[in-house]
């Protein structure tokens, strides 16, 4: 089958749906790839690039159209695209499926298979096609070099003699994928960097990026189905917002990345926080595309409110063409090789497999979207309360008995000491302070050495042999047999018990 | 020799076995003290040849050196893997011994007693063949097992319990008519109706313990064989005999613990019978949420060499598979490549205490990359990769989150803290536990499935091209 390349057309759209190498790997599976010329010249990957590993390349778009039996894009479909594709051709891009429904009906009327990479659900197994996340990984780092410019300070503290310069900190609002990328970038810049979610399980994703976890003193989970957050309560909105407020007032660069699937992006930061930001600070809205995060920033924009620069860039990848283009393509590779299971250039659409039945958002005419809901979440299921109290039984019985065996053992000893005679007690007392003097010592043994432990005990309680030499001399000759047989066998555990004992201490080496 | 100088080499010796357990305490002191108790036997045994023996030398040196030559031979031939078997059967010939010594010192009359002191000497025979009885058949049973010649399944005869009690108060009553008949100077009857009393008691005893619960045998048949010895030196109004039995009994009584309490047991309970399977069918199901991602070898072998800091959990189905010296192969050569390779032992990860140790250095794992699950527990969130080889309930989460679960407050490693984690295992089956573990369906566990030695080996190969 033939994949066609288009070149993107919606205006500042630089990134490109295929790269050489993975064309390369696409023609391995058994497919042709054929480019519309240019297509990824501002993602610096030149025609000559792709057709030394074998693509052809084509002056006109609607030629590709016409022959490719696959079209992939990064964008929606332009109307004049629209109008080019076929019935039974596969169109994969990022749709926005839920903002488009008449895009939706218009592939559907025109019997078009669409897939839309960012419906790929969140499951362990699509993550090598998750589109989405490379997208929000690349404009969480392109988030931070782009305050980086409008922000008029180092980030890293450093004391020089010229004086002492103060860390910038940075409060990322949302770490998803976008919102750790942006710790990770700002952090290694050196800044201080705090981050608030509204999903406590992403607290050690954090922390783990070396930032600081902002916490609300308030009982709400905000995980949602599939990795996602969901809408919070409005006890919980006011908590979090004092906590902006208050976070505002400090920081010098905030990066908000809050999104809720399918619902505008909720307003965090309102003018009067922005008004108590300090002059030169910088806002990154990530969610400038859904409405902002924050009520100043415009879609596309950088704008200066209140001495602020609020940046609504929607189009944070694209400005890392290159890279972009790359994580894009090896993305759309493997959604396409998990489509051809037989690796022979044939395109199947299996509503079996979880990851593409999501993607897939209209199917021979039908909307095949929204896809029955996953049911993976990142957080782990429900404990019960945790499991402090696995043996209470048995510690309350301890100590209820823990004296009996004192005053038992105390008895026993009274009532021995009244009738025993006292050779006896003499070795009594031996055999008690034996068994302390074997506790101390055992207990100090390695566990490492058990096992020769056990066999050296062995070798040695054949002192019994003892017993068998005092009497082999004896004149009945049924004790000479018996002692004698003992001795037999009590030779065989001394020497075979102190020699599989050295052979074992042997093999311990360092 | 005068008996004043046999006493001081006596207590020459017993030093010697002290410092020969003593010296356990470090592998590096530990070839010292074996050769420390050689000689404290040597000299047991030469001074009470020299001083007490007075005829019938031939059959004492005939049986010293056939005895002798078995043993060497079985300490020279026997396979690590084969260990508990082995030790298995000495203590039953420990307990043999302890028998045949008993009987013999009735049957001689060498020193008559009167009074009191006849009954304790009765008493302490009577006690001493008891036993050494009861450890024989036992260990002869647990040898049995452990070679497979006898079912793994526990023997599960009705009212067990009762059945134990009722040969419990018979042999206490032969122990009373014992007492009572050797005043007129017989008694062997009740003797040898205690004797097979105790044996069968022994053979039921271990037969109806489970598989898993094997290291809990065969360290209580070691406290056994001690305690038989002690009770041997009562009898014989011997110190030696005393301090070493009672040294040995509380060393097999110490063992039993840990492995008692490193598999969550209580000792009673064991020894009552039937442990070993009978609570997993009774253990609610786990509900275990996601799924099983397997893996394969060479995405082990990169991760492997693209790792810092790697755990090796090796479980008893290493060993059965023969996978220890693929195991330090493959440590041998991430450490030359710089991984820090370390391995992390469960007190019943083999098949009696300190087995897989010993099974480790067989293969020429040094034992200082060798630790306890206590030293390294904390160590899993710095770890890379886990490799779990053939273990299943000593990983197993549940023992911590699901608190109705069989094996709930069980020490177990906790590879799932670590950045990822491999398993590799022949198919989905339980463990002895009869518990799913949940630990195969965690986000960063992989399974490779197949024969562990296979699975080493192509990862091996793939380390080393």
């Amino acid at each position: 089958m033939l994949i066609g390349i288009p070149k993107e057309s919606s205006k500042g759209e630089r990134r490109v749906a295929t790269t050489p190498d993975a064309a390369q790997q696409l023609q391995k599976l058994g497919y042709d790839v054929i480019l519309e010329t240019g297509a990824g010249d501002s993602s610096k990957f030149r025609d000559i690039d792709y057709e030394s590993v074998g693509v052809k390349i084509s002056d006109s778009k609607k030629e590709i159209f016409e022959t490719a039996d696959i079209i992939l894009k990064v964008r929606e479909p332009s109307e004049e695209e629209s109008k080019l594709l076929r019935e039974g051709q596969i169109f994969i891009s990022f749709l926005a499926p839920a903002q488009n429904p008449e895009l939706l009906k218009e592939l559907a009327d025109k019997k078009v298979n669409a897939l839309a990479v960012e419906s790929i659900p969140r499951i362990s197994r699509a993550q090598k096609m998750d589109a989405l996340s490379s997208m929000a990984n690349i404009a969480g780092y392109r988030a931070i070099v782009e305050a980086s410019q409008y922000f008029g300070r180092f980030f890293t503290g450093q004391i020089t003699a010229a004086g002492k310069i103060p860390p910038a900190k940075v409060l990322v609002i949302g770490a998803g994928v976008a919102g750790l990328a942006a710790i990770g970038a700002a952090k290694s810049m050196g800044a201080i960097v705090r981050a608030f979610d509204t999903r406590p399980e992403v607290k050690e994703q954090v922390e783990s990026m070396d930032g600081e976890f902002l916490m609300l003193d308030f009982e709400e989970e905000g995980s949602g189905s599939g990795g996602y957050a969901k809408v919070m309560s409005k006890e919980f909105i006011e908590a979090e917002m004092a906590l902006f407020a208050e976070q505002a007032k400090d920081v010098d660069i905030i990066v908000t990345t809050a999104l809720i699937p399918g619902k505008p992006a909720p307003e965090l930061i309102t003018e009067d926080m922005v008004k108590s930001m300090r002059e030169g600070s910088v806002i990154v809205d990530l969610a400038a595309a859904m409405g902002g995060n924050c009520r100043l920033s415009e879609a596309d924009k950088v704008v200066e409110k209140h001495g602020v620069s609020i940046i609504g860039y929607t189009d944070l990848p694209s400005r890392l063409p290159t890279q972009s283009s790359q994580l894009y393509a090896t993305n759309l590779r493997h959604l396409i090789t998990d489509m051809t299971p037989e690796k022979d250039g044939e395109i199947t659409i299996d509503f079996e497999d979880e990851a593409i039945r999501g993607a897939t958002v209209t199917m021979a005419g039908e909307i095949t979207f929204p896809p029955p809901a996953p049911k993976l979440s990142a957080a782990p299921a429900k404990k019960e309360p945790p499991v402090e109290n696995v043996q209470p039984k048995n510690d309350a019985e301890k100590k209820e008995t823990g004296w009996l065996p004192f005053i038992l053992g105390g008895a026993a000893f009274c009532g021995l000491g009244l009738v025993a005679p006292a050779s006896f007690v003499a070795h009594f007392t031996v055999f008690i302070l034996a068994c302390f003097v074997g506790y101390m010592v055992i207990w100090n043994v390695t566990p490492a050495l058990h096992t020769p432990l056990m066999s050296v005990t062995n070798a040695i309680s054949s002192i019994i042999i003892i017993g068998a030499l005092l009497q082999i001399s004896a004149p009945d000759p049924w004790v000479i047999w018996l002692s004698g047989f003992a001795v037999l066998i009590t030779s065989i555990n001394i020497f075979g018990g102190f020699a599989v004992t050295q052979r074992m201490l042997d093999m311990f080496r360092k | 020799m005068s008996q004043g100088l046999i006493n001081m080499a006596y207590i020459g010796a017993t030093i010697l076995f002290i410092l020969a357990l003593g010296g356990l305490s470090k592998q590096e002191t530990a070839r010292r003290g074996n050769i420390l108790g050689m000689i404290g036997m040597g000299i047991a045994l030469v001074v009470t040849v020299v001083g007490l023996v007075t005829r019938n030398y031939e059959l004492l040196f005939g049986a010293m050196i056939i005895g002798g030559i078995i043993g060497f031979v079985a300490a020279k031939k026997v396979e690590m893997t084969q260990m508990p078997e082995l030790v298995a059967i000495l203590h039953s010939l420990v307990g043999l011994a302890a028998m045949l010594v008993g009987y013999a010192n009735f049957l001689s009359h060498a020193v008559e007693y009167v009074g009191v002191e006849k009954t304790i000497h009765d008493i302490e025979t009577y006690l001493g063949i008891l036993i050494g009885s009861l450890t024989f058949s036992g260990s002869v049973v647990a040898y049995l097992k452990l070679s497979g010649k006898w079912g793994g399944k526990p023997l599960l005869l009705p009212a067990r319990h009762w059945l134990n009690l009722i040969l419990l108060i018979l042999a206490i009553y032969f122990g009373y008519a014992f007492v009572i008949e050797t005043a007129s100077g017989n008694g062997i009857q009740p003797l040898i109706f205690m004797t097979v009393i105790a044996l069968l008691f022994g053979i039921h005893m271990v037969a109806a313990i489970g598989g898993a619960d094997m290291p809990v045998v065969v360290s209580m048949l070691n406290s056994y064989s001690g305690w038989a010895a002690a009770a041997l030196g009562f009898m014989l109004a011997n110190d030696l005999l005393i301090v070493i039995g009672a040294l040995v009994g509380s060393s097999g009584a110490i063992l039993s613990y840990i492995m008692c309490r490193a598999m969550n047991r209580n000792f009673i309970s064991v020894i009552a019978g039937g442990f070993g399977t009978g609570t997993s069918s009774t253990g609610p199901a786990i509900e275990v949420e996601g799924e099983v991602i397997a893996t394969s070898a060479e995405e082990l072998a990169s991760q492997l060499t693209s790792a810092k800091e790697v755990m090796i959990i090796p479980g008893y189905g290493m060993a059965v598979a023969q996978a220890q010296h693929m195991v330090s192969d493959i440590a041998k050569i991430l450490r030359k490549k710089n991984v820090n390779v370390r391995f992390g032992i469960h007190p019943v990860a083999g098949r009696m205490p300190g087995h897989m140790n010993v099974l480790l250095a067989e293969a020429k794992v040094p034992y200082d990359i060798v630790f306890e699950m206590d030293e390294i527990n904390e160590d899993f969130p710095k770890v890379d990769v886990s490799i779990v080889i053939g273990a299943n309930d000593i990983v197993n989460p549940a023992a911590q989150e699901v608190p109705d679960s069989p094996i709930a407050g069980m020490p177990v490693l906790e590879p799932w803290n670590g950045k990822r984690t491999i398993v590799l295992k022949r198919g989905m089956a339980t463990g002895y536990a009869g518990v799913e573990n949940p630990l195969f369906y965690k986000e960063n566990t992989r399974m490779l499935f197949g024969d562990a030695r296979d699975s080493l080996e192509a990862v091996f190969r793939a380390i080393d091209s």
